[in-house]
């Protein structure tokens, strides 16, 4: 039997790959450019008794949907730039409260309103420094339609697994073109479900730390009783400010993901093997750079991509690693120079990083990147 | 037999955090006292709060609680509803924390009109932070960022509530600590959105800078300016000049509950697949 094949858009098929992983709570805010996510929801969820909502605000949306999540749903909530700084206080809510959500931010130019309808990747710095304190930070930045509905599976299934919100971040390239979909089978792709704790209610407490760095979830209205609140919590959910026990619960929050890079990062190595130039892209502009690469191949340049796939937790490794080998990293990026900071970071001067940087509204040019391979002695 | 409140609080998270003399103990207990009349399910029922001294409610009751950010307890709460309709959702908090921060999520959830019960503690002040003035402050009053008199007009929480949308609406005080529990019973039981105002006291930020010499002045006060709306109802416009109307004071069955609506949507949608 052939595979059902659509032609979607990125924020449709975004919503089809929430439907896919079991999502089953929707709230929201009207935004562009993410608005068709909501629409699709809105007419899929309740077919199968989810419950889409439209709240009063961004910040609302955010708050429902972790409310949800504590009472067992798996939840998403879709915005843009705006609306993403309106979330940030409750991203960090979920953080400390470790529950389990996904945020889809497409990413419009800004700040502010900025260009609603102009592509742009500058909010991948507020993907990890957007809320206030220290804590975890997931976020995938798919470069396609198809790879958007499976990042969206897998943003779930990471949430699931580490207890902590997970963002997908799409420029609005991707949230908006077209392009073929192949759907997986029922199945197909592994959908994780929640750690469900396996000790009594009178035992259960929401941040056990006997059960590892992850501790079971319980769903309110599921017979357990339990304690949640965005203060410094002891492992039984009640507040504290024992100095002991706030260090070590602060270093847990970011070890769950911290000691798991290598379960979270994804990322492409096209052309790598003995390259000289490397663009480094993430997103749309992954795109104009494959193309550039291939090009630059053509009249003589050992050129490469690596593409980022995972935006946080950062690939240090492998940046490190290709910094130490490589003449120069080429970084396109729609924002004034953000993914070239963690660059310069990890190449800690061994290779010089090499930026080009649209705020726009225009994509970047397969040429303006070959130019720039080409500068590269 | 005296009422076994222990029943329903949390061993071991008691004292609580307020001040001798503030009014919010007295509205848990009436909180208590309504919960065991209706006997609601411990594990089924959610409490949820904002930020404030009142928010610090849920933490000392034995249920789901959540305790969540500042003004945001209606935002999470409808969350919870939505997802698990079955369970009792009661909301706690004060005035600061409701009609300022939260005054949007509050007017929302007046106006879908969603099963759950809201309680929110009048202490005209912010408490936790020292005692600035709240949206609830009477014009010309004290606080610790209003030294020269507040300029600004305070709401009226029932008539916020009405004019958003709220299906069931009614006002104590901390004084009648026995109507407290019948109000909120009543809230409970009605199907829609209900909002009871605990008009409360706080002696540290705002009694002190408000000329009130003790919490028994500030009680007397409560008991003073307290009219039952019966009693109201034989009561000249003069005679009711500086006086707050208690009891029941808006009740309206007929518009669509929320959860009870979405159900229906659900049903539509699965007969269009």
């Amino acid at each position: 039997m052939s595979k059902k094949v659509a032609f979607l858009q990125g924020n449709e098929a975004a919503a089809h790959g929430a439907l896919y992983a079991g999502c089953d709570f929707f709230a929201g805010y009207p935004i562009t450019p993410s608005t068709e996510v909501s629409e699709v929801l809105s007419a899929e969820l309740p077919k199968t008794g989810g419950k889409f909502l439209q709240m009063e605000d961004e910040i609302a949306a955010m708050a429902a949907i972790l409310g949800a999540s504590l009472a067992g749903s798996k939840v998403l909530t879709s915005t843009s730039g705006p609306g993403l700084s309106l979330k940030q206080e409750l991203i960090g809510y979920g953080c400390i409260a470790e529950i389990p959500c996904v945020v889809y931010n497409v990413m419009r130019g800004g700040p502010s309103t900025g260009m609603p309808t102009g592509p742009s990747q500058s909010d991948v710095m507020c993907a990890k420094w957007g809320t206030h304190g220290d804590h975890p930070a997931i976020c995938l930045t798919p470069a396609s339609v198809q790879e958007t509905y499976e990042e969206v599976i897998r943003a779930f299934n990471l949430s699931e697994k580490y207890r902590t919100p997970v963002m997908v971040m799409p420029d609005e390239i991707v949230a908006h073109m077209r392009e073929r979909i192949v759907f997986p089978e029922p199945g197909e792709i592994e959908v994780l479900p929640r750690k469900s704790p396996t000790v009594p209610p009178e035992q259960y407490k929401p941040y056990d730390t006997s059960f590892g760095d992850v501790p079971p979830l319980a769903a309110f209205g599921s017979g357990y009783k339990f304690h949640v609140t965005g203060l410094n919590k002891m492992q039984d959910g009640f507040p504290t400010t024992k100095a002991e026990i706030v260090q070590a619960e602060e270093e847990r929050q970011v070890r769950k993901v911290d000691a798991n890079i290598d379960d979270i990062v994804q990322f492409e190595e096209y052309m790598l093997d003995d390259a000289e130039v490397v663009v480094v892209a993430y997103g749309s502009t992954s795109r104009s750079a494959r193309y550039a690469v291939n090009v630059a191949r053509e009249q003589g340049i050992k050129a490469g991509m690596f593409r980022i796939k995972t935006f946080w937790p950062f690939p240090d490794k492998q940046i490190k690693a290709l910094a130490g080998k490589v003449k120069g990293i080429v970084i396109p990026e729609m924002n004034l120079g953000m993914c070239s900071l963690e660059l310069e970071r990890c190449a800690q001067g061994k290779t010089p990083i090499l930026g080009i940087f649209r705020v726009d509204g225009e994509p970047i040019n397969p040429d303006q990147i070959l130019d720039k391979i080409k500068e590269v002695k | 037999m005296a009422f076994d409140y222990d029943k329903y609080l949390r061993p071991g998270k008691l004292p609580h955090i307020w001040c001798p003399g503030c009014g919010h103990g007295i509205v848990m207990k009436g909180l208590i006292r309504a919960m065991d009349t209706l006997k609601l399910k411990k594990e089924e029922t959610a409490i949820v709060s904002g930020i404030g001294c009142a928010s610090r409610l849920p933490g000392y009751i034995d249920c789901c609680t959540l305790h969540t950010a500042h003004g945001r307890a209606a935002a999470f709460a409808t969350g919870v509803k939505m997802a698990k309709p079955e369970m009792n959702v009661i909301l706690v908090g004060g005035d600061g924390d409701g009609t300022a921060i939260g005054g949007n999520h509050f007017i929302h959830a007046c106006r879908r009109n969603i099963d759950m019960t809201y309680i929110i503690m009048n202490n005209y002040i912010y408490g936790m932070t020292g005692g600035q003035f709240s949206p609830c402050t009477p014009t010309g009053h004290k606080a610790s960022t209003t030294p020269y008199g507040n300029p600004d007009p305070g709401f009226d929480i029932a008539k916020l509530a009405i004019g958003a949308g709220a299906t069931f609406v009614a006002r104590g005080t901390a004084f009648h600590a026995n109507q407290i529990d019948k109000l909120i019973v009543e809230a409970i039981q009605h199907k829609g959105f209900s909002v009871v105002e605990i008009l409360d006291d706080c002696p540290t930020t705002y009694g002190r800078r408000n000329k009130y010499k003790s919490v028994i002045e500030m009680m007397n006060r409560l008991k003073e300016v307290a009219v039952p709306v019966k009693a109201a109802e034989k009561m000249t416009a003069e005679q009711l000049q500086g006086k707050i109307l208690t009891g029941v004071l808006y009740k309206e069955e007929t518009k669509p509950e929320y959860t009870a609506e979405y159900a229906k949507v659900i049903e539509r949608a699965k007969a269009s697949k």
